[in-house]
């Protein structure tokens, strides 16, 4: 009975049949193409059949007596599938940020970290895309946290028409950035005199001039400063729902009790909801940092490549597929990779621990 | 108590205040979708219909976006539901068959959702050329199941650990497989988080904008990169922009109102845990 592996014929030509068909029909499309209603489909269909072979090996593991093996075979797939798209990618756009890849034809002179100093010390409009992020993720991170802490406090006092409220502060994120950026860069309509519209109108119609913005037109800076508008009016509902789920397990018996001790509303939010609420901001500035680091399709819809309103994203997509210079777009994305790494990867290894010791 | 009922009618004050501000843009696209063409007006663009209600500007938004539109149904569709079977598979496996640095492997799982994919987009199109998936929907659909791995994984994770292993050994005893016990357990007990995560990668798919404009050519364009055209080009006028956009953001409104509750779930475990 303590055999580790046993043979179940059944099964065994089940798994010899499967990876037969799995070597025939990838033998077959490694010769003909595959084509499906005008798509040349030849690499799903060697996906798909690698699958298949694949497979038959699976029923093979499954014979071992210690399923923990057949677990990590069917793991392996999704693995191997994040191990290349994901880290062997991040290592090839890597080698390509040492070169000199510049037009159509792959270069892999080494020249070090040329691309990176230039970048770094020589190059304007990485500066200017610096300070650009640097705008954007204050005010995004700020915005959002007091905006959302501001409606969680509101909505904890159990009014009526909660869910209704909740549902509207939410209802943005379900919006792409691209449509967001689309509607908020017409709202912020620079355009005075008879051209006057959007959100200036308004003001102007309330008789609120003086609120009259050029908005995301506004001299550098501030234009920056605008973008962030849409973005909180996306993610303030989602940090709204983190902290008050966040208020809502502070347990009811500790708040009445600092209501007998004599605590007003006010003392019992201060002293004890608010320090409650730390991982909770940490977790929304980590969630929103790394947004914000990688912003790029709201202001692409807002901005249309204005380059007062550049952010590395956009530089690296210009320089990478306008103007083919491989080797610095490569060397753009491992940098924002690298600012994203830094707030990201100590939170996941310190999650890690925590689930390690459970 | 008096002073109760004045604190609370100034906290519905700011809510009904801040609500108006959020659902503003909402209702610019409806009013302005609504109006017939020769009512636009810039002075009148916050105005309610005068003259009747009428589709002319949804019509020519829809006639720009109609071939998008179905493009990205096309692709989201096959997207999610191929995810969420993946997603469903990898949980399992993470949450109640942990081997020797199971830990360790979905937590370099979990690290590709955050990258930001500048950093991978120039091997990925070399490859998508190489393996010529490049520039069409198929080829769109794989790479969003493979970046797509670590949220489904993850969603599915902590819903499956959540589910006593009880139930698991119970089943082990009566002598049921690795296999049999996804299939005759698990499985019947993930429909709410098949929900969650078909609704997620729904709208991330339908939403996205930097994998569809890289890697489709025009007559493949997703919604996205169709209506970021549409407004970058200076032919189309701005009433019919909106009547677009708001063609464009419906599907994943729709999902939204009807769905809520199941996309901020999704919404929270991509938050991970506090």
């Amino acid at each position: 009975m303590t055999r580790s592996f046993s043979l179940r014929m059944p099964q065994f030509i089940l798994a010899i049949l499967l990876m037969l068909a799995g070597i025939v029909s990838i033998s077959l499309l490694s010769r003909i193409e595959l084509e499906i209603a005008g798509k040349n489909l030849t690499s799903i269909g060697l996906l798909i059949s690698g699958l298949v072979f694949y497979s038959g090996i699976l029923v093979i593991v499954s014979m071992f007596k210690d399923e923990t093996i057949l677990s990590v075979a069917l793991l392996l797939p999704s693995i191997v599938a994040v191990a290349i798209f994901v880290y062997g990618f991040i290592a090839w756009s890597f080698r390509v940020s040492l070169s000199k890849w510049k037009g159509l034809n792959p270069d892999y002179t080494w020249v070090g970290l040329k691309q990176y100093s230039d970048l770094i010390f020589h190059d304007q409009r990485f500066l200017i895309d610096v300070r650009n992020t640097a705008v954007f993720t204050v005010g995004f991170i700020l915005g959002c946290l007091i905006l959302g802490l501001g409606m969680a406090i509101l909505l904890d006092q159990r009014l009526k028409g909660e869910a209704l409220f909740r549902g509207i502060f939410l209802f943005p994120m379900s919006i792409s950035f691209i449509a967001s950026g689309v509607v908020w860069g017409w709202l912020m309509n620079p355009a005075t005199g008879s051209r006057i519209a959007g959100i200036n109108l308004i003001f102007k119609s309330l008789g609120l001039d003086f609120l009259i913005s050029l908005w995301h037109s506004s001299p550098p800076p501030w234009g920056m400063a605008f973008t962030v508008l849409p973005a909180v009016w996306q993610l303030s509902g989602f940090t709204m729902a983190l902290y008050l789920g966040g208020i809502r397990s502070v347990s009811e018996d500790l708040r009445e009790a600092a209501r007998v001790d004599g605590a007003s509303e006010f003392e019992i939010y201060r002293y004890i909801i608010l320090p409650m609420l730390q991982p909770v901001t940490l977790s929304a500035v980590i969630i929103l940092g790394h947004m914000s680091l990688k912003i790029f399709d709201l202001i692409v819809a807002i901005g249309n490549k204005d380059l007062r309103l550049d952010v590395p994203g956009i530089y690296m997509w210009t320089t990478t597929f306008d103007g083919t210079n491989y080797a610095q777009g490569a060397a753009i994305g491992i940098l924002m990779l690298v600012s994203v790494a830094l707030l990201v990867v100590p939170y996941l290894i310190q999650s890690m621990r925590t689930e390690a010791e459970l | 108590m008096n002073s109760r009922a004045l604190v609370n009618s100034l906290f519905y004050a700011i809510l009904v205040a801040l609500a108006v501000v959020y659902l503003l843009p909402v209702y610019m696209l409806i009013i302005t979708g609504l109006k017939p063409i020769t009512e636009v007006d810039l002075k009148t663009m916050w105005d309610l219909p005068t003259m009747g209600i009428h589709f002319d500007n949804f019509i020519a938004g829809y006639k720009q976006l109609a071939p998008n539109l179905t493009n990205s149904l096309v692709m989201v569709i096959p997207e999610a539901i191929l995810s969420a079977l993946l997603g469903s598979l990898n949980g399992y496996l993470l949450s109640k068959w942990k081997f020797r640095n199971s830990n360790l492997i979905f937590t370099l799982i979990l690290f590709g959702m955050f990258i930001p994919y500048q950093s991978i987009l120039i091997p990925l199109v070399k490859f998508m050329q190489s393996i010529k998936l490049y520039g069409d929907l198929p080829g769109l659909i794989l790479v969003h199941i493979i970046y797509g791995i670590p949220i489904t994984t993850l969603i599915f994770r902590n819903y499956y650990a959540g589910i006593s292993s009880e139930i698991l050994e119970a089943g082990r005893i009566d002598g049921a497989s690795l296999w049999g016990l996804y299939r005759h357990i698990m499985f019947p007990l993930s429909a709410p988080s098949f929900a969650v995560v078909i609704i997620w990668q729904f709208t991330q798919a339908w939403n996205e904008f930097l994998f569809a404009v890289i890697l489709t050519n025009q007559s493949h364009w997703p919604v996205t990169v169709a209506l970021n055209n549409l407004a970058g080009s200076q032919l189309v006028q701005w009433n019919v922009l909106m009547a677009a956009t708001l063609l464009a953001a419906l599907p994943t409104l729709l999902v939204y109102i009807f769905l809520g509750r199941f996309f901020l779930r999704g919404l929270m475990a991509g938050a991970l845990k506090g």
